[in-house]
Parts: C-alpha cells; sequence; structure tokens
C-alpha cells in the first residue's frame, strides 16, 4: 500500500519542531508500525536525509520503550503497543500523522523520542518493597489469596510506557500511580510502607507537574496492558487514609 | 538421574582431552593453557560456603569509599546494583535504555528454576546440578553450576519478600510447572510475564538504592570502551545518547552485566539495542571470550514474513506440550490450505523419528530437524530468500481431545499474540513457527568469582560464559542473572575490594586519555565516512551470513567461506558506511554504526572457534561430527575444554587458550532422545 505520512520533526529540546510530509510506497500489510518506519528510515539515508529518531527496543509490547501518538491516538487505533501495531490496522492511500508523546512532564528530546525519567522518579519516591538481599524469610512464611495475587499482577504488568500521561486533557499519571499502588498495596509484604508509599509517590507526581485526574478516562482506553480505571480509586483511597493517618 | 551415581566430588572422573583434529589451522595461534585460579576443591556440596567465608569482608564505613561501575540493569546488573547499594558501596549504574526496567530481561516469558522442592517430587539441589550440567551437553563448570542450584532457592523467597506476584494455588501457595522436558516441577513463573515480574523487583529495589543515595544511575548512556590502568579495570568511557557527550567514569571495580549478543544474527528474539559492544570492547583490551560460537536456537518462533522483519518473536516453547509439529510429505503441498491435506499426506517428523519424546525433544534438536525439513524444500508459508521458511504447530487435535475452551485458557495470550503478529487464527489454521536465535552460552570468560582474566573487572549474567556449558536449560537464564545479581558477585566482590579503594586515577592518565581519545575518532570516523550504504543493511548482510554459516548446523567448508564473506564485508563497512546527523545529540545511526563494526568482528571469531570444535555438542551441530543416523557426535577426548579466546591484534590471529573440563561430581555421558 501507499501511505502519506506526516511526521513531527525536532532537532534538539531547544529548537522549535515542525510537521513534514513523506509519502512511502510498497507497504505491506504485514509490516509493524515501526518497520514501517524503518523502511521509510533507509530510504531517507540513501536519499541523503537524517532518518527519523523513534525509541523501541522489545519490540514484542513487554519493555515500554517504544510509543507515538498516531493520528492523535497513543499507540495508535488498536489496544496494543505502538511496535505491536500492523500495517494491516491501515489502508492503501491513508494520511497517518505521527508525533510524539505530548506531556509537560514528557520533554520531546528529538524527532518523536521524549524524556520519560520522572516515571523513574515517582518510583523512586516509594514504588517498592523495602527487603534488603539476604534476609528474605522462606517463600512459603506467607501464603497470598490468590485472588489478591491475581490482582496484583494484573495491575503489575504495567509497562511504565506513559501512554496513559499522553491520552490524558491534564497529562495526569494517575493510571500509572495506580497500578503501582494496588500492585504493592494488594500483597501482605506491601503492608508495612503502604502509606508512606502513596504519599511519596503522589508528592512526586505532582512535583513533576504531572496533572490532577478528573475521571476523564482516557488513560484506560489507550493504555496498551489495560490496566483498569479502577486502580485510581485505589490510589486515592489510599491516599485519603494516608492522610487520616497523618503520614 | 537413572543410571547416574553420586559423586562427593573428591576425585577426578575422568582426563583432560587432547585435540587431535585442528581444522581452524592457519586461523588462530595456540596459547597457554588456562587454569582457573580460583576453583575450589573439596566436596561439591562444601564449595561456596567455603570460599564466602575465605573471601575477606569489606568494613562498613570503607564501603562508601569504594566505586563500582555496573554496566547493565537487567536481572544481573540491576540485582547486584541493588544490593551493592544496600551494602553501602557506591554503585554507578548504566543503561542504554531510557529506564533501567527496560533492559531485555523483561521480555523472558517461561519462568524461573529453583530447587525448593515445593512438590515433594524429589527434587534436590543435586538434581538441579545434574540436570543443568547434563542439558549443558557437559561443557559447563560444575563448580559454578553447582552454585547456582544452590542459591536458587533463596532467588525465590527474595523475590517474594519484594512483591513479585508469582502465580499461586487456591491455597496461596506458590504454583510450579514442568519446563523443557524435565521430569520435576520447579519452575516458578508470572502468567507468560515472569521475566518481566523479576526485573520490576529488581528495578525498585535498585531505584530504592537511587533515593537512598548509594546508586546513580545513567540511562541512554553506552559503554564505548573499557578503561585499564596498570593491568587493572578502572573505568569505562561513555557516550551520553542524548547530548552525545563523551564521559569518563572511574572506579575501583567494573562489573559488565549487559546481556547477549545473539543480534550478531540480525534476527533474533533479542531486543533492538542487544549489542556486544562492551564485552567486544573489553575482549579488544585483553579479556578472552569463551565458546563465542554456543549459540541457543530457539525451536518455537513465528516465522519471518519478509526482508522488512527486524526482529522475531518467540512463544513460549509450553506449546510443544499440546501442539503437534508437522510438515507435507510432498512438496507440491506446501502451498496448499493446510487443513485440505489429509492426515496420510503430512508428516509429522518429531513424532516419527523420536517416537518416545516426539514434539518435546530438546531445544537445538526440534530447531535442526525444523531447518532439516525445510531444507528439503518442505516448509510451509511465505517464500522468504529463495525458500518457505516455517513448519505446522498444530491444535486441531488438542481442540478436539480438551475443547477449545481449555486451550484458550492455556494458551490464549500467545495465540492472541501470534494473531496480532500474522495476521491468522491459530484456532482455525494451524500455527507456522520457526527456529530464532534466542540465547548465546558464550560470553566473556569468568573464574569462579565472575571476575575475568583482566584484575578487577566481572562480569555477570548472559555476558559470562559460565554456567550453561553447550546449551542452555528453560528458565535457566533468569535463575542465573539473579544468582550472579543477588547472592555470588556480592559475595566475590568483596574479596576484591578489601584491598580497595585504589589509588585514584587521574582524567588525564595516558590510558585514560587513549580510551577516551580511541572513542571519539571511531565516531568521527563513522560521521566523515560519507559512502552509500546504511549500518542496518551491513547488519543484515552480516546476518544472513552468520544464520546460514554459522546457525544451526555448521560445517568446515561453510565457516572457511564465512570467515571469507564476513572479512569482505568488513572492509566494505569500512570504507562505504554512510551515517547523516550529527554526532552531538541522538543519533539512532551513529548507536548503531558502532554496534555493527563490533557484530562484525565478533562474527569472525565465532565462524573460527565453531570451526575449531570439530564435534556436536549443545546448540553446536557440526555436519562432520554425527551419527550414522544424523544425530549429535561429542568428543570428550578432544573437546572437553572451553575454548577461550584472546584478541590477537588488529591484523593478528586470535590465540587459543584451552581450560580443560574436569568433572568430580557427575559423569560425562551421551545425550539420547530416541
Ligand atoms: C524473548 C526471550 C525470552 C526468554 N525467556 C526466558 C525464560 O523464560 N526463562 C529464562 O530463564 N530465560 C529466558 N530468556 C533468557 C533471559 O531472559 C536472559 O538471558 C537474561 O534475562 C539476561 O539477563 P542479563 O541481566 O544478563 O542481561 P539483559 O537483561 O539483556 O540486560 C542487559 C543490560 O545491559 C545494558 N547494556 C547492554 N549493552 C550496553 C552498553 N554497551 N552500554 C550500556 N549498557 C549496556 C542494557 O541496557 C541492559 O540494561 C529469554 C530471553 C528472551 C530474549
Ligand atoms: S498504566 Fe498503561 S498506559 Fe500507563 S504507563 Fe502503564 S502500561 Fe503504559
Ligand atoms: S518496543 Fe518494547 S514495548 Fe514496544
Amino acid at each position: 500500500m501507499k501511505l502519506t505520512l506526516k511526521i513531527w520533526r525536532q532537532p534538539n529540546p531547544a529548537t522549535a519542531g515542525a510537521m513534514h510530509t513523506y509519502e512511502l510506497d510498497g507497504v505491506s500489510e504485514d509490516m509493524s508500525f515501526l518497520e514501517m518506519l524503518d523502511v521509510l528510515n533507509e530510504k531517507l539515508n540513501t536519499s541523503g536525509e537524517e532518518p527519523i529518531a523513534f525509541d523501541s527496543d522489545c519490540r514484542e509490547g513487554i519493555c515500554g520503550m517504544c510509543g507515538l501518538m498516531i493520528n492523535g491516538q497513543a499507540h495508535g487505533p488498536e489496544v496494543t503497543t505502538t511496535c505491536q501495531l500492523h500495517m494491516r490496522s491501515f489502508k492503501d492511500g491513508d494520511e497517518i500523522t505521527i508525533e510524539p508523546w505530548r506531556a509537560d512532564s514528557f520533554p520531546v528530546l528529538k524527532d518523536l523520542c521524549v524524556d520519560r525519567s520522572a516515571l523513574d522518579r515517582m518510583v523512586q519516591a516509594g514504588g517498592y518493597i523495602s527487603a534488603n538481599t539476604g534476609s528474605a524469610p522462606d517463600a512459603h512464611a506467607a501464603p497470598v489469596e490468590k485472588k489478591k495475587a491475581d490482582r496484583a499482577f494484573d495491575v503489575a504488568t504495567c509497562i511504565s510506557c506513559g501512554a496513559c500521561v499522553a491520552a490524558c486533557p491534564n497529562g495526569s499519571a494517575s493510571l500509572f500511580l495506580g497500578a503501582k499502588i494496588t500492585h504493592l498495596g494488594e500483597l501482605p509484604q506491601g503492608q508495612p510502607e503502604r502509606y508512606s508509599r502513596v504519599v511519596g509517590m503522589v508528592g512526586q507526581h505532582d512535583h513533576d507537574g504531572f496533572g490532577g485526574c478528573t475521571n476523564i478516562g482516557e488513560c484506560a482506553a489507550a493504555c496498551p496492558k489495560e490496566i483498569p480505571l479502577d486502580v485510581i480509586s485505589q490510589l486515592n483511597k489510599d491516599l485519603r487514609t494516608a492522610m487520616v493517618k497523618g503520614r | 538421574m537413572a543410571g547416574s551415581t553420586l559423586h562427593e566430588g573428591l576425585a577426578p572422573l575422568n582426563v583432560a582431552s587432547e585435540q587431535k583434529s585442528d581444522d581452524a589451522h592457519g586461523y588462530y595461534v595456540l596459547g597457554d593453557k588456562l587454569v582457573d585460579a580460583k576453583a575450589p576443591t573439596g566436596p561439591i556440596k562444601d564449595r561456596w560456603t567455603t570460599r564466602k567465608f575465605e573471601n575477606r569482608l569489606v568494613n562498613p564505613a570503607n564501603r562508601r569509599k569504594l566505586d563500582i561501575i555496573m554496566v547493565g540493569t537487567g536481572l544481573a546488573g540491576g540485582a547486584a546494583a541493588a544490593t551493592l547499594g544496600e551494602a553501602g558501596y557506591n554503585v554507578k549504574s548504566f543503561c542504554y535504555q531510557d529506564s533501567p526496567r527496560r533492559a531485555h530481561s523483561i521480555a523472558a516469558q517461561g519462568g524461573i528454576n529453583a530447587a525448593k522442592n515445593y512438590k515433594e517430587d524429589g527434587d534436590s539441589t543435586f538434581r538441579l546440578f545434574y540436570d543443568t550440567v547434563k542439558g549443558g551437553d557437559y561443557r559447563s563448570r560444575e563448580s559454578n553450576v553447582y552454585r547456582l542450584a544452590e542459591v536458587s532457592a533463596n532467588i525465590i523467597d527474595q523475590c517474594v519478600a519484594q512483591g513479585v506476584p508469582f502465580a499461586r494455588e487456591y491455597g496461596g501457595l506458590l504454583d510450579n510447572r514442568s519446563f523443557g522436558g524435565v521430569q520435576v516441577s520447579r519452575t516458578f513463573y508470572a502468567r507468560g510475564q515472569t521475566g518481566q515480574q523479576l526485573l520490576i523487583g529488581a528495578y525498585q529495589a535498585m531505584e530504592r538504592q537511587v533515593a537512598a543515595g548509594t546508586v546513580k544511575q545513567y540511562t541512554r548512556h553506552e559503554m564505548l570502551e573499557l578503561i585499564v590502568v596498570d593491568g587493572r579495570a578502572r573505568g569505562i568511557i561513555a557516550r551520553d545518547m542524548v547530548t552525545g557527550e563523551i564521559e569518563t567514569h572511574l572506579a575501583d571495580v567494573v562489573v559488565l552485566a549487559t546481556g547477549g549478543y545473539g543480534n550478531v544474527f540480525y534476527l533474533s528474539t533479542n531486543a533492538m539495542g542487544s549489542n556486544v559492544t562492551a564485552t567486544w570492547r573489553a575482549h579488544r583490551k585483553g579479556a578472552y571470550m569463551a565458546n563465542p560460537c554456543y549459540t541457543q536456537i530457539h525451536p518455537t518462533c513465528i516465522p519471518v514474513s519478509g526482508d522488512f522483519q527486524s526482529k522475531l518473536t518467540l512463544m513460549s516453547e509450553s506449546l510443544r506440550n499440546d501442539g503437534r509439529i508437522w510438515v507435507p510429505k510432498n512438496r507440491e503441498d506446501c502451498d496448499k490450505d493446510p487443513r485440505d491435506i489429509p492426515e496420510e499426506d503430512r508428516d509429522y517428523y518429531l513424532e516419527r523419528i523420536y517416537p518416545s519424546f516426539g514434539n518435546l525433544v530438546p531445544r537445538d534438536i526440534a530447531s535442526r530437524q525444523a531447518k532439516n525439513v525445510c531444507d528439503e524444500g518442505r516448509g510451509v508459508g511465505p517464500v522468504v530468500g529463495d525458500f518457505r521458511r516455517g513448519v505446522y504447530l498444530d491444535f486441531a487435535d488438542a481442540i478436539a481431545r480438551m475443547g477449545r475452551q481449555a486451550v484458550e485458557t492455556k494458551y490464549g495470550n500467545l495465540f492472541d499474540m501470534y494473531a496480532r503478529i500474522t495476521g491468522e487464527d491459530p484456532y482455525e489454521v494451524p500455527m507456522r513457527i520457526y527456529p530464532a536465535v534466542h540465547y548465546v552460552m558464550g560470553g566473556l570468560w569468568v573464574d569462579y568469582d565472575l571476575q575475568s582474566n583482566i584484575t578487577g573487572l566481572y562480569v555477570t549474567g548472559e555476558a559470562n560464559f559460565s554456567d550453561h556449558g553447550a546449551n542452555r536449560l528453560g528458565a535457566s537464564a533468569l535463575m542465573q542473572g539473579l544468582a550472579d545479581g543477588y547472592f555470588v558477585l556480592p559475595n566475590t566482590i568483596r574479596d576484591y575490594l578489601a584491598d580497595g579503594p585504589f589509588p585514584k586515577v587521574a582524567e588525564d592518565h595516558p590510558e585514560v586519555v587513549a580510551a577516551r581519545e580511541s572513542v571519539e575518532a571511531r565516531i568521527n570516523t563513522f560521521m566523515s565516512m560519507n559512502g552509500t550504504r546504511s549500518a542496518d543493511s551491513y547488519h543484515k548482510e552480516l546476518g544472513n551470513i552468520m544464520w546460514e554459516y554459522c546457525g544451526m548446523e555448521r560445517t568446515e567448508e561453510g565457516l572457511r567461506k564465512a570467515i571469507d564473506m564476513i572479512r569482505e564485508l568488513k572492509a566494505d563497512f569500512w570504507s562505504n558506511l554512510r551515517v547523516l546527523g550529527t554526532a552531538d545529540g541522538i543519533n539512532q545511526s551513529l548507536e548503531k554504526a558502532g554496534r555493527v563494526a563490533d557484530f562484525i568482528e565478533l562474527g569472525e571469531l565465532m565462524c573460527v572457534d565453531a570451526l575449531n570444535r570439530r564435534e556436536s555438542c549443545g546448540g553446536h551441530f557440526r555436519g562432520e561430527s554425527q551419527t550414522e543416523d544424523g544425530e549429535a557426535l561429542r568428543h570428550d577426548d578432544e573437546f572437553a575444554y572451553v575454548a577461550a579466546w584472546e584478541w590477537g591484534g588488529e591484523d593478528g590471529q586470535p590465540v587459543l587458550h584451552k581450560e580443560d573440563l574436569i568433572y568430580t561430581a557427575i559423569e560425562m555421558k551421551q545425550r539420547s532422545y530416541k
């Protein structure tokens, strides 16, 4: 198929960017979206134009490195990561707009690459269970109810891609935060730090300029791992309890 | 352990091998034999305890004066950074992704082994040890493997304490499954995302240390050179991939946990950025590269669909428990709808050749037989290159037997992934699979303490060669990464650090300046060559050569041809490469150029290593070494050694140092799956 691609190009954080238009012919529907961009880049290199910078690593939907706004949708039209989106979701003659994640907390570094280090900083602010190596009791010392273990797993599948932030009109990272709070909060091991964790993480979230949650739900719709919206209720509940407890 | 006797480990059970053939004559120089100076002796079950006791301690007050460079944030690097940070050392952690949590360990699906014997099915440290040595086709070091089995149980405890959500049973206890053909259930898992959950555990522990100030993380940083001063590893040169700045980082000790080099084949299940640069640069500085030709090719990956293909996706091996593998008996049927091919015209070749193991033969055998039937022209799916690269993995019988619902519960997420990538519905049409490069057993040589032959350079995880011999059992790489990271390295590195802090090295020390200048010169060469071809196009070409001649089956003739082809490719690369843009910011073509340059050199060494080893063992099948019915034939009398290669200089030949493999706890036996 033949496509018209409108792609954001920006040489560096300090220089303003703009959309550029490229025509690409011979796209196969078996290509992944990123392979389509590889083909374009190979063409650009041959013609003497610098290839487009975009992030990816595992290309199998698990590392969270990729992420593009495709026709205004985070990760494009399907519920999956950008790297797992295939060209059979498009058709001959389509015009596709490709932009980086847009959020104040994710500054653009170059072309389609953004800086998501704020997500690591939230984890540093409490997104862990303190258990020094070597200090652990036998794994069977504390059984975990299967329902809770499954719920913890379901929300622990967040890949930290940042699509929820990019999709949110407020640029909130509440879905990401809620996923972590719920993952650790469901488990017995996570109880001792449960309330200090939520206070620390939310504090960092606000400090890094992520917006507040107004229950729009775009985040959950964009999430490639289908993290459910109710983790945000859990987040708010834990935060209220923490406030009451004065932590 | 049928037919095997337990040995305590007090006396050698084999003699050193003596190589008679010399296929690689003219391509290498024979060096001195290599002996692991740290190899412990005594009863095998006491060796690690003894070593831990012998290793000196570092006074807590001194730890914060000791600087550790940790390159890599996968299971091996992330776990070690966290643990060493908790102990109070100063750790600088590097990764090329934008977050430590994206290291490729994240992609591991199946699970992690541990000798917990929670199922009371007769598992033990010794059995896990035995299975791992046997699985590795008797080409690994027994002391290392025993230690791995020994610490495996602690890993699970540690991960659970961190909140890793392993699969559980209704009673709330941990669930296990059997994996990779072993007879006990010792594999712990978190649905199909075990690697992800383990890595998040290590990552969170590491981020906690970042907050505590013991670990400083450098993301989007690529190590491009090792700094060696007075015979000791003292630092690295790294490029800030965002600003392009070339940075010097100095420390008391350097650890490489940079993962595997499977991407030398271009197409593999590794991540796009997986590279050999860190270990190859260390190799060029004197570190030995051990058994580089030992590669694992996984039988169940989604086949290549066209020239544009950038990577391959693995599908869990568990599919072979219920799916049946076949190809048409007749070539004419290869482009038919498989559902229209009657039973009598199908060849269930694994069930035919290996009636007792059938579709569950080990990875190397399943892969090689798939290649054989495709080479015969009986492959299925699209023609890529000049033939069809695929075989059917058919669930029709399983669906009839168990019902669609049961198949969906068991394999639903894999079927969905397959459907997303191929656009075909595996409930209706048989899946197509083909082998793909997945893991490398080769890597930098290390002693029992995980220290390379360069003093002060430690290597952990997939980046070293130590534990898996010529073939790795499923679910044992995650075990090794975390064993190295949480338990082994932190205990061995302290013996080295007990002599520190070492005298400070100045940034203008001649060795430091030289390392930095060589990195800058290389980047300038890439940027100014102005040829016509992209680094990616060279990478693809290299991958084709490696896959064809140094892939599932290697022959003397093919390997010689490959070496010539790689040398030509190298010359062309260094005269005709084109890298556009600038070096003072993000430049993915520049990053790629450096990686491909190193892969090309590695590729040649892999071929030389494969050429020298005129035996078939594990993942290395030499056409000249097979039984009458085409099975792998090992030669313990000639090749029971680790091949540790020393860099021979830009125009010189690599130097081969052999480390004899002497077993004291297990007797070597030929594998048989018929
Ligand atoms: C698809 C897939 C599935 C797998 N499934 C299983 C399984 O079920 N069970 C099992 O046991 N094993 C499995 N394996 C194998 C296992 O996942 C790996 O061997 C293991 O995770 C490697 O861990 P590591 O820490 O050594 O390296 P990695 O996790 O690969 O980490 C490498 C680190 O080094 C950094 N790095 C690399 N080069 C540089 C450089 N030049 N400069 C700076 N940083 C650098 C990277 O940024 C990264 O942080 C699987 C592998 C794959 C590919
Ligand atoms: S919650 Fe979903 S969208 Fe947000 S970072 Fe996690 S996986 Fe990505
Ligand atoms: S590249 Fe890893 S999730 Fe897309």
